[in-house]
């Protein structure tokens, strides 16, 4: 049989469809909200009284388009960490998937794509708020979801490998307080990358969530010509992070 | 129709699993050791061991979910695990442990498998497993609502929601109350009267006595015998068992004896078993004794060493 497989990718996304029909409400009413929140609270109190432009911007501008980046890789890395790690340990759903026509590559694969989708989706929210707010759309925008579906894949594929690799769920704690906390705050989301210092400016470079910033942003007010390597920076992290986690995942859930 | 063994598919005659000289090793423990294992197509085969003996390792072998470190594997023909994937599709593993999507409709887990297994008509073969189950009435219920029997016949119908050739039941029924224990029962039976191979591994000897046209009995890797049941028992137990009651005291007395005379004895509980009673030399067997025949559990708990659930 070939590799990846469409029905087998197919297969196990439709189980993922299934399990999503029962919680979409919630996922969705929180993932309004969270726009609506951050948006009072800097956009309006921040912005209102301390700052008020950034970098040419608005502060709602600014920080409405810096927050797909957020809802991004909150609605990527952690349900991939989490919810590899309970349907492999607690809900055994991976050794019921494995033991049907489907390999890991598949079933990493899928898993990757429908967190992708999902936060495609999910990432264009608070774009979609902060119209309310005084984000004026452009048409630039209409390539935002696909910004946010590579990345959302390469933020899955890391959760993923991350849930191969630790031994106990507490471990998570460790990744989000090292890892996901720090790529969010340097991704010049809230405030703009360029008053860090020089170390800090060439390290945010090679953070994926700021590459997702800065096209988010441009897509709204422009694009440059450096917007084509930012868009590759972000495929060569999804294409690397898929291979760690099949691999990581092999190792877990082949004896 | 399930069960389409004599199909064109499968050569006539081939054995539907046949390992040889399996090893897998988990570190320095030898979970399978050196196993030689054959299962005809059309047979329902117990395997018939204790809780480590590596029935679940075997299972996990065949579907390429365990690598083997040493050995032949196949399985319907194809070869393991380069061609697991292939074999997985025809084949049916209910596993031991539930893992069932619980907060899902009992449909929808029966239809994310059809897919799985790229069954044509996913409605046609999620109906047919409803009914096999007798779940059709409870179709749209979540599988959290379900009672235990329900859900262990659910898991059961989604490993046939594609009609395979060959089922692997990985302790069927280990931890069921004895009600559901006949419902669970009683669906495996109607599989066997359709002809399907099925590979089940128990630890439960009533349950290889009820089911299993053959036996095989695992311990530490390996498979120590196997036969019909009958002719385990004529081969290892002899005719007829005589159990003796009593003190501590009177049933060492009773063990010292036989075993002086090369009579076999086992514990039975409170009791200790004379395994072979009919061969002793009289005076070995006491006058009180109870006699009847010897049984699988004899034969299991003398190979085994192991006390019978
Ligand atoms: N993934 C694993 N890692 C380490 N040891 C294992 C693993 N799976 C099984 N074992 C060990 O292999 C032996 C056989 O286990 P198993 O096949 O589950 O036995 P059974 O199903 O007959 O109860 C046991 O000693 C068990 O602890
Ligand atoms: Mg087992």
């Amino acid at each position: 049989m070939n590799r990846l497989e469409q029905a087998a990718i197919a297969g196990v996304m439709s189980r993922e469809v299934a399990n999503f029909r029962t919680f979409w409400k919630a996922t969705t009413f929180s993932s309004v909200l969270e726009p609506v929140v951050y948006l009072l609270a800097f956009g309006l109190g921040l912005g209102a009284t301390i700052v008020n432009r950034v970098d040419g911007l608005e502060y709602v501008e600014f920080v409405g388009t810096g927050m797909v980046a957020t809802a991004v890789i909150f609605a990527s890395a952690l349900p991939a960490m989490f919810g590899t790690f309970v349907k492999h340990r607690f809900q055994r759903t991976y050794d019921a998937i494995l033991a049907a026509p489907v390999d890991v590559e598949e079933l990493v694969t899928a898993e990757m794509l429908w967190i992708g989708i999902r936060a495609g989706v999910y990432g264009c929210f608070p774009l979609l708020v902060s119209f309310a707010f005084g984000l004026d759309p452009s048409p630039g925008m209409l390539v935002v979801p696909l910004f946010c579906f590579v990345t959302a894949l390469g933020f899955a594929a890391f959760g993923i490998a991350v849930a191969g690799t630790v031994g106990k769920i507490d471990h998570f704690n460790y990744v989000t307080t090292l890892v996901i906390t720090p790529l969010f705050l340097v991704a010049g989301t809230f405030f703009p990358i360029d008053q860090l210092p020089q170390g800090f400016q060439v390290a945010a470079q090679f953070n994926p969530l700021y590459q997702l910033v800065e096209l988010v942003r441009h897509a709204a007010f422009g694009f440059e010509a450096t917007d084509l390597l930012r868009f590759a920076v972000l495929i060569g992290f999804a294409f690397a992070m898929w291979r760690l986690a099949v691999r990581q995942m092999t190792a877990r859930l082949i004896d | 129709m399930l069960g389409g063994v004599n199909g064109s598919d499968g050569t006539p005659g081939q054995a539907a699993i046949e390992l040889r000289g399996v090893v897998k090793r988990f570190g320095d423990l030898i979970a399978v050791d050196h196993l030689d294992l054959e299962v005809p197509t059309g047979i329902c085969l117990g395997l018939l061991g204790p809780n480590g003996a590596g029935k679940s390792t075997t299972m996990r072998l065949l579907t390429g979910q365990a690598i083997a470190d040493a050995g032949e594997l196949r399985a319907l023909g194809f070869e393991l695990p380069a061609e697991a994937k292939a074999a997985r599709a025809q084949m049916g593993v209910v596993p031991q442990l539930d893992n069932l999507d619980v907060d899902v409709t009992v449909e929808d887990n029966l239809s994310v498998f059809a897919r799985l297994y790229r069954v044509g008509d996913v409605g046609a073969a999620v109906d047919r497993a409803l009914e096999l189950a007798r779940l059709t009435d409870r179709r749209r219920a979540a599988v959290d609502e379900l009672s235990g029997g329900m859900r262990r016949r659910l898991l059961l119908a989604r490993g046939l929601v594609h009609e395979p050739r060959l089922i692997l039941l990985d302790e069927p029924t280990v931890g069921l109350d004895p009600q559901i224990r006949t419902q669970v029962w009683s669906l495996v039976d109607e599989l066997r009267s359709r002809g399907m191979t099925i590979l089940m591994s128990t630890h439960y000897i009533e349950e290889a006595e009820r089911l299993a046209d053959e036996v095989a009995v695992m311990a530490h890797g390996r498979i120590i015998a196997r036969g019909r049941p009958s002719d385990l028992i004529a081969e290892h137990a002899g005719r007829e068992t005589a159990e003796v009651y009593g003190p501590p005291a009177r049933l060492a007395e009773v063990r010292a004896a036989a075993e002086a005379r090369d009579v076999r004895v086992r514990p039975a509980g409170p009791a200790i078993a004379i395994v072979g009673a009919e061969r002793a030399v009289d005076g070995v067997t006491p006058t009180d004794a109870v006699w009847r025949a010897a049984s699988l559990e004899d034969v299991f708990v003398m190979l085994t060493g192991e006390e019978a659930e």
